[in-house]
């Protein structure tokens, strides 16, 4: 790829932030946003997703470290000088104004003239599709036209660049990825970069163009949807993303690109995601929906194991078993002619190749 | 669950009528000493108690001729002017000073925020005459003794309390994301304030400046420890009336005080209904 000639909008050098000027709840952040990109912060409650982004606002100060914005330091300019939008997670509409007061207020403080005001508060109800709301109140909306007023009022001004904290957290789940929709192609459309939180894996998954995975304040692991989903390389990004069954080991023989790692089940061959010598404890990660039912043999690893449980999810079984270890090791078997009866109690031969089976550092003890 | 039984035991009925017998009791206890004054002030002879005639409900017992008298008396107009004047400066004052403070109180960087919210809400506490004596001492040695200024200044401060409460309280409730909302927007902390905060918390706002306004309106004590013969509020000539000329007049005053008094409490209340509650961040 050609790295060398993406231009980036927003960077985090070293940045880290106390509250209460003990615990850091956002440590070290090294981030790149490039224009034109819509990045997803995501992690689990408390990770330090808000904190970044308001930083990156300028309504906390960061304890250490800068942050720039098109190459320059923004550590001195105020909030309203960023020319950032910013959608909050509960929307912060001004509830004594009507939707079109709401939209002409950043206008108004700018200066400008009332029909251009006008203007653009007509294009901007336009591209969010809300044509006609601008003598209602925000209490006389629903929840996702609300916040399809937030993100107008956001990007009114016409802002490069936007922020939005989880917004689409309280809307239920069709309207939930109508939304998400919704964003990517206004995003789109007008070309913004976008900084978007969420705790929603799902969320960040379908909207995203990188993502940022936080964890305690940390950045795990910062990449494109398939490669997070494909190619974790940390026990936690294996874990958030997806569903993954993790085995724990201890790495015996390492190899080239291959290794194998010791379980309470016997060996298993994995692709390692960073050199590991020889005792080393490892957690390797197998996606559910890449272990076979096979008579065939042929697989690196194959077991023999008891069906302990089945559930009918519909589009696919899900059972549960007892291996190498793993009590809850999940395999997902799709809903197709022929997936053959499965049944509660039944010894089954199972198995997943070598490249399907990541070895990662054992992040147990570094907790 | 069963349902409830719709009939009411006799027990429970006694008991129901005991409690509002006492409620009344209580309503009367208080309220009666204030009703009585409005009836005599309308008392045509010059006396405190209740004539044969106004008894007897005859027409010719009543008459407006203590209120026409407090119009024309020179020293009640004087008084009143008084009490408007300084009411309203005191006010004024109170509510700007305590607007700022519960701004300052409730932003998340307020150090000391308990002891200070304390300092400020002491006035409200301490013994009135201790503060007046205090007052009083202290605005002499500056000179300001009798003077508009120094009443205005005290009951500024015997106002601010009410109003940093009252407006504390409205803006406990304030999403903060408004305000970083409208900077993100462009806007500088003063506008965020006017066209943002003030709207929201005006109601809050309202009621502390009326109650600012009504402390001011019937205080006595500073103004007999500050104010000569040229700052005698309406309190103040009552006080005097009481002593040397026992007229009906001052029932007259009374009355128009009271009726005053409700309709402060009235506006208050309505504002309170009509959405002091703080700003609704999301449905
Ligand atoms: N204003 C504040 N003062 C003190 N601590 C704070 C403040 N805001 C956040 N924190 C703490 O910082 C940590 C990170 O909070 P933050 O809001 O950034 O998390 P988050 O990733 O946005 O979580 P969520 O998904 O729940 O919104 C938390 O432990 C939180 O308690
Ligand atoms: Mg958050």
């Amino acid at each position: 790829m050609a790295d060398t000639d993406v231009e980036l909008h927003v960077e985090f050098r070293g940045v880290s932030k106390s509250y209460d000027g003990q615990t850091l709840v956002v440590r070290d952040l090294d981030l790149d946003v490039r224009k034109g990109e819509l990045f997803t912060l995501l992690g689990p409650s408390g990770s330090g997703k808000t904190t970044s982004l308001m930083m990156l606002a300028g309504f906390e100060a960061p304890t250490a470290g800068d942050i720039l914005i098109d190459g320059s330091s923004v550590r001195e300019t105020p909030p309203r000088k960023r020319g950032i939008g910013v959608v909050f997670q509960n929307y912060a509409l001004f509830p004594h104004m009507t939707v079109g007061r709401n939209l002409s207020f950043p206008l108004e403080i700018r200066g400008v003239s009332e029909e251009r005001q006008a203007e653009k508060v007509r294009r901007a109800l336009e591209v969010v599709r809300l044509e006609g709301l601008q003598n209602r109140r925000p209490d006389e909306l629903s929840g996702g036209q609300q916040q399809r007023v937030a993100i107008a009022r956001a990007l009114v001004s016409e802002p490069r660049l936007v922020l939005m904290d989880e917004p689409l957290g309280a809307l239920d789940r069709r309207l939930r990825e109508e939304m998400q929709l919704e964003i990517r192609r206004i995003q789109h459309d007008l070309g913004v970069t976008v900084v978007y939180v969420t705790h929603d894996q799902q969320e960040a998954m379908a909207m995203s163009s990188r993502v940022a995975v936080f964890h305690r304040g940390r950045i795990q692991q910062v990449a494109d949807p398939e490669t997070l989903y494909e190619e974790p390389e940390r026990e936690f990004v294996a874990r958030f993303i997806g569903d993954n069954n993790i085995l724990r080991g201890q790495v015996t023989a390492v190899s080239g690109g291959t290794c194998v790692a010791e379980t309470p089940g016997g060996p298993v061959k994995a692709v390692p995601v960073r050199p590991f010598r020889p005792g080393e404890p490892t957690a390797l990660a197998i996606r559910p929906e890449r272990v076979v039912l096979s008579s065939r043999r042929g697989l690196a690893n194959e077991f023999e194991a008891r069906i302990e449980e089945v559930l009918f999810i519909g589009d696919h079984l899900r059972m549960r078993l007892d291996l190498c270890g793993n009590r809850n090791f999940i395999v997902k078997i799709p809903n197709t002619v022929g997936h053959g009866a499965v049944l509660k109690g039944d010894r089954v031969r199972l198995g997943w190749a070598q490249m399907d089976c990541r070895a990662l550092p054992d992040e147990r003890a570094a907790v | 669950m069963t349902a409830r039984p719709t009939s009411l035991t006799l027990g429970d009925r006694l008991r129901g009528g005991f409690h509002l017998a006492a409620c009344a009791a209580v309503f009367v206890f208080l309220i009666a000493p204030m009703l009585v004054v409005v009836p005599l002030s309308f008392n045509a002879e010059p006396f405190f108690t209740f004539t044969e005639g106004m008894l007897s409900l005859d027409p010719d017992a009543y008459s407006l001729r203590w209120y026409r008298n407090v119009i024309q008396d020179g020293e009640w107009r004087h008084a009143l002017a008084n009490s408007l004047l300084i009411g309203l400066a005191a006010t004024a004052l109170a509510t700007a000073l305590g607007v700022l403070a519960a701004l300052g109180l409730t932003s998340s960087s307020m150090p000391c925020r308990t002891l200070v919210t304390g300092l400020l809400i002491s006035p409200m506490v301490t013994p009135i005459i201790i503060s007046a004596a205090g007052m009083f001492f202290f605005y002499s040695s500056l000179g300001l003794g009798q003077t508009h200024v120094s009443l205005i200044l005290a009951h500024a401060v015997l106002g601010t309390p009410f109003v940093v409460i009252s407006v504390t309280a409205t803006l406990a409730g304030f999403d903060r994301n408004l305000a970083r909302a409208a900077a993100s927007l462009g806007a500088g902390p003063w506008v965020v304030f006017r066209r943002i905060q003030l709207p929201l918390i005006a109601p809050g706002v309202i009621s502390g400046a009326l109650f600012a306004f009504a402390v001011s309106f019937d205080e006595v004590v500073t103004v007999l420890f500050l104010g000569g013969l040229a700052q005698r509020t309406v309190p103040r000539q009552m006080w005097t009336g009481v002593r040397e000329q026992i007229s009906p007049e001052i029932l007259a005053v009374a009355t128009f005080l009271v009726g005053f008094a409700l309709l402060l409490l009235g506006a208050v209340e309505w504002l309170r209904r009509r959405g002091g509650g703080p700003a609704q961040g999301n449905t």
